[in-house]
């Protein structure tokens, strides 16, 4: 549905179903694994039935979100690649931060900061993976010294992940306007124009 | 449970301490392997007292038999065949749970109260509080617990807590034929081995000693070692066990670190936006375009 035509297309339907996807089992995999992580988040085992099904629920959790973000990695990391300008914005965080925007290097599609958050996301999916298999006992068995190692991999990279995630829903919602985009694809125009003025210049044709 | 809480000294994912208001005596079973004919009668009093039928299995080759721990057998003698300075000697131990006074299955376990320590230095699995997850065979330094395929729960030997708690002494203990297991107050089994290594020192085992390992607080479970300088000829009783420092790490103090950093984050997020506001288009911007799409 086009509520105003002016609108720029900036996700398509499918686009925004995976990252659902992505969303809702990353936010699932997180409150599962807080339990195993630390006695003080053992409330969240009454949202998944009982302890032991948060156990056995947490890897599929981790399955479903490694699984739906490889597909959104094939579908947006072209998009992804540092280039120059990308280091330069990333060098000047602290203005945007201090939300003094205005004077930003022109951004793409994605501003260095979306690029660099995208491509430690992808590392953090790597490494959960990976040590996530080597500790789930009901289907693998590892040597213990190797599973030692997975667990603190584990842990480490799923806290780094949240901060990170926590950091992409603050920029979110920080940045006005922009939530709409993951739910139904369209950004206007002036919010183009003021975050991601390249892109809004290919989109548009308007070179200003 | 024969356990009242009050012996309960340390409980599994607890952060706050456990009663310590009564003392206990500490307790130790002392396996004197230097006595031991590798009869099997402590196995099967094991199974009988614990009501536990592992499923009957094949021979290996070797004289162990199950060939390792299970989910129901919680001890198995190992057998050693050696040559030393041209003499056979058959090392035969009996392995099984040594009740750690530093228990890494109770530091790595997520599950409150699925392990505790008694007093008495007891460690126990309350297996209607244990979720399957196997950190404790991660946690553990000496290759004990093992998760059950029927019911993915955690099991090992309780050294007969049961038992224990009304007086008596395990039942390995109790069906031992030769002495070479003993139990009693840990104080107590050290003295008594005291005296057995002295024997064997006597008799040309220069090097017998106790094996109350240091790294993990000492243990409840001892053995008495002919070569207590190679505890690795047993079967590969390890030389200095201690919680890994990679279970050190993954359940020590950077979880609450963690903990703290993700919390500030949120709480940085929300000073961030009331000291700043969020960051709208400027109204200038706004006019702008809106000139160049609606010039009309």
């Amino acid at each position: 549905m086009r509520r105003d035509p002016n609108d720029l297309d900036r996700y398509t339907a499918s686009e925004r179903v995976t990252h659902w996807i992505v969303g809702i089992g990353f936010i699932l995999a997180g409150l599962s694994g807080l339990v195993l992580f630390h006695p003080a988040f053992w409330p969240f085992t009454m949202l998944f039935g009982s302890s032991t099904w948060t156990r056995i629920l947490h890897p599929w959790f981790g399955v479903v979100m490694a699984v739906a973000f490889l597909l959104m990695v094939l579908q947006f990391w072209k998009l992804n690649t540092m280039g120059k300008v990308d280091w330069q914005w990333l060098g000047r965080i602290g203005e945007m931060v201090s939300g003094d925007d205005q004077n930003m290097p022109e951004q793409g599609k994605y501003n260095g900061g979306q690029k660099l958050l995208f491509w430690l996301l992808v590392l953090g999916t790597v490494l959960l993976l990976v040590s996530g298999i080597a500790l789930w006992r009901a289907w693998f068995h590892f040597p213990v010294e190797q599973v030692r190692w997975a667990a603190v991999v584990h842990a480490a990279t799923a806290a780094v992940m949240i901060g990170l995630i926590m950091l992409h829903v603050y920029a979110s919602i920080w940045v006005r306007s922009t939530i709409r985009a993951m739910w139904y694809g369209t950004v206007t125009r002036a919010w183009a124009r003021q975050h991601h003025r390249a892109w809004y210049r290919q989109m548009t044709g308007i070179d200003k | 449970m024969v356990w009242q809480s009050l012996d309960i000294r340390r409980r599994s994912a607890t952060t706050t301490p456990m009663p310590q208001a009564r003392e206990a005596v500490e307790v130790a079973k002392l396996i004197d392997i230097s006595q031991c004919i590798g009869c099997k009668a402590c196995q099967v009093a094991c199974m009988e007292w614990n009501d536990l039928r592992q499923e009957v299995g094949y021979c290996v080759g070797v004289y162990d038999n199950p060939p390792d721990l299970t989910a129901k057998a919680w001890t198995v003698m190992r057998f050693t065949e050696m040559e030393n300075d041209g003499r056979l000697e058959w090392l035969i131990r009996k392995d099984g749970c040594m009740h750690c006074q530093d228990p890494g299955c109770l530091k790595a376990c997520p599950a409150p109260g699925a392990i505790v320590q008694y007093a008495n230095g007891i460690v126990e699995f309350h297996q209607e509080h244990c979720i399957g997850c196997g950190y404790c065979l991660t946690g553990c330094p000496f290759n004990i617990p093992r998760l059950s395929d029927q019911d993915h729960k955690a099991y090992k030997c309780t050294l007969c807590s049961d038992r224990v708690a009304v007086g008596q002494v395990p039942a390995c203990i109790k069906t031992c034929p030769t002495g070479a297991l003993h139990f009693g107050s840990k104080e107590d089994m050290k003295e008594h081995a005291e005296q057995r290594i002295a024997d064997l020192q006597s008799r040309g085992f220069a090097n017998a000693g106790l094996y109350d390992p240091p790294g993990v607080g000492g243990t409840h479970v001892m053995y008495v070692l002919q070569h207590a300088d190679h505890p690795e000829w047993y079967a590969g009783l390890p030389q200095d066990p201690a919680i890994s420092p990679l279970v050190e790490v993954w359940k020590g103090w950077t979880k609450p670190l963690a903990i703290g950093v993700m919390a500030a984050g949120v709480l940085a997020s929300l000073i961030h936006y009331v000291m700043k506001g969020p960051n709208e288009i400027s109204k200038e911007t706004e006019k702008e375009v809106e000139n160049e799409t609606r010039p009309e």
